[in-house]
């Protein structure tokens, strides 16, 4: 009789939870669904069904197709520059080390930053400066030129030009969209990149130590006494048993770049020719700067689906971890 | 390998002795080349740290430099420079218009902090101790909604918020941090009480203990160090956040001191040492705390980004 009775108690405790995600996580994402088919594109709601409008009136805005390659650059950039800087600063800090703490907080402590105050000095930081006359920032520390480098100004995107060996090739192929210049890389958002590797990577170099700290010494002993060298046991041994560790940091990292915000908001806005706007700058001003809700809740099931994509598999992956274990 | 094995070997603060103890008996070649190969390696070794080291401490040798500088020395030329003078004006002004802002900032998290570890305590009891049919699915779906992009939810939050008369209030948004803190706190506390051995509170059961006497008697003393996790993973959020409070606080007067913050720094009539020493002290509360407590900061992002 206690065990049910005990059984009825913690049902009751975690049913507020489950009943809080259950309306505030799933049933908001099905309103919002709702909203994006509907007309309301003023402050007052106005449920008309427009079936699918908002989501070709979204597709067809030069803008979004922009954040969209934004979104692409913005996390192939910033998840190879985090991964890449993670992992080895795990592995210099891995090699005992005098000042081991030291040097592991100095890494680790732009996560307890917020991204507005990493986006408002980095911002002071990267201000390029009026004229060759006159650089500041970081064209003043390495002696570069204003003119020529604008930073989050800089509203150049770098795509394939039709005189690089490169273009023939894609066209021959049936690539040519690629050398589109909406497929390019806009040079502005490379700033925001560099931001949010200072303040990410330390979290991706945590990761990787404690993996590093889990892998027997004596696995890699083994290697050495076969005569491996270093890297070879770092190539072969060391780093495929990081990799579930390498994939967890890329779900991490990932999500983060697609929700990206506060942090252009901080640097750049839109910046020039919305070469650092972003999805979710242009659902927010789309649905609380214009009133335009039907098309900003469409942006967010947007959003929504490239997120799931990427961490639907993992939490599954996840699961299936826990129940071999 | 599992998480707790990660996090474990993550709070071992000292190399453990043993290792690297036989690297002098591998290689074939002489005791001298190895030693000149092996101090270049350190030599390398440590110019990377300190290069790195000093990307990472640059936003902060200017936010300081540059907060510290008065009116005459903050043209952006001298950017770099030491201040000629320690003139902490800026500070006293940056305080005048932060204050209140900062002071919500605090009346929010604190609360939503100590509220929402609560709640994930209980529910990592519940899920890890005692589990229902189903429950590993409920779980998988609540942690969904820590990765959910929440734009995807924020058109009908706002809705709700004004219908129960919460929009703008520093309340609601508590409310908010709380619900979509669920996902993590449950997920930290979960992690932790799978670790503490069923048959702790099986003895327990035996001696006729329930539900709640189990919890209170065994598990929440074992808790300290999960509490403080959590504690200081929420009030980080929480006192991080931007989004959420910029779409569900339009009123100046209830801003935390991120968006103060953030309209700060856009005027363009805000001096930059003033824009500086605003950006140190919306910064410090969680820098101070990084700074006493960095290794439970540290377990907290491993708990919150390994499951299993």
């Amino acid at each position: 009789m206690r065990i049910s009775r005990d059984r009825v108690i913690s049902l009751l405790v975690i049913a507020p939870s489950i009943l809080a995600v259950a309306v505030f996580v799933y049933g908001l994402i099905f309103w919002t669904g709702y909203i994006s088919t509907v007309k309301w594109d003023t402050l007052r709601p106005d449920y008309t069904p427009v079936g699918l409008a908002n989501y070709q009136s979204i597709f067809a805005n030069n803008r979004f197709l922009m954040d969209i390659r934004n979104t692409v650059v913005f996390t192939i950039f910033f998840i190879a520059a985090s991964l890449a800087i993670g992992l080895l600063l795990a592995n210099l800090i891995d090699r005992r080390i005098r000042g081991e703490g030291i040097f592991r907080s100095i890494i680790v402590f732009p996560m307890a930053v917020s991204f507005i105050v990493t986006g408002v000095v980095w911002r002071w930081i990267l201000s390029p400066g009026q004229d060759a006359a006159h650089p500041q920032g970081v064209n003043q520390l390495f002696g570069l030129d204003p003119t020529s480098n604008r930073w989050l100004t800089d509203a150049h995107v770098v795509y394939i030009q039709p005189d690089s060996p490169v273009y023939g090739v894609l066209h021959d192929i049936g690539l040519g969209f690629i050398t589109s210049p909406n497929i390019g890389v806009p040079i502005a958002l490379l700033s925001i990149v560099l931001a949010a590797v200072w303040q990410m990577s330390g979290f991706v170099m945590i990761l990787y130590l404690a993996g590093l700290r889990a892998i027997p010494e004596e696995l890699k002993e083994a290697a050495r006494v076969d005569g491996a060298t270093e890297w070879r046991i770092f190539r072969h041994v060391v780093f495929p048993l990081l990799t579930p560790i390498t994939l967890s940091a890329m779900i991490i990292l990932g999500h983060i770049s697609l929700k990206i915000y506060d942090l252009t908001v901080a640097m750049s806005g839109s910046g020039p020719g919305f070469a650092t706007d972003t999805p979710a700058l242009f659902m927010w001003q789309t649905t609380f700067r214009d009133g335009e809700f039907g098309r900003g809740a469409a942006v967010a099931i947007v959003m929504l689906v490239i997120v799931a994509f990427v961490v639907v598999p993992y939490l599954v992956w996840n699961r299936r971890q826990e129940v071999e274990a | 390998m599992s998480s707790i094995d990660l996090v474990v070997t993550a709070e071992d603060e000292q190399p453990a002795p043993v290792r690297r103890s036989t690297t002098g008996g591998r290689g074939s070649r002489g005791p001298h080349s190895r030693g000149a190969r092996a101090r270049i390696t350190r030599v390398l070794l440590y110019a990377l740290l300190f290069l790195f080291a000093l990307w990472y401490l640059t936003p902060i040798y200017v936010l300081l430099v540059t907060s510290m500088k008065g009116s005459s020395d903050i043209t952006p030329d001298k950017m770099w420079m030491l201040p000629t003078s320690i003139n902490l004006g800026s500070f006293a002004s940056a305080w005048a218009k932060l204050s209140p802002n900062f002071i919500n900032s605090l009346v929010l998290a604190v609360p939503a902090a100590i509220l929402s570890s609560m709640v994930g305590s209980l529910n990592g009891y519940v899920l890890a101790k005692w589990k229902f049919r189903g429950a590993d699915t409920v779980f998988t779906l609540i942690l969904f909604g820590m990765f959910i992009p929440y734009q995807a939810i924020l058109i009908p939050l706002t809705q709700i918020m004004s219908n129960i008369g919460l929009y703008g209030s520093l309340q609601g948004l508590m409310l908010v941090h709380i619900i979509y803190g669920i996902p993590i706190t449950t997920l930290i506390f979960r992690n932790y009480y799978a670790a503490i051995p069923t048959e702790l509170l099986e003895a327990a059961k035996v001696d006729g203990a329930g539900f709640i006497r189990v919890y209170r008697s065994i598990l929440l003393p074992l808790s300290a160090s999960g509490f403080v996790v959590v504690l200081i993973w929420q009030f980080n959020s929480v006192w991080n956040d931007f989004l959420f409070a910029v779409t569900l606080i339009p009123n100046q007067a209830n801003w935390p001191v991120t968006v103060a913050l953030n309209n700060l720094s856009g005027s363009m009539i805000t001096d930059w040492n003033v824009q500086m020493a605003g950006a140190l002290i919306a910064a410090l509360p969680t820098l101070l705390i990084f700074i006493i407590l960095g290794r439970y900061f540290v377990r907290g992002l491993l708990a919150g980004s390994l499951k299993g």
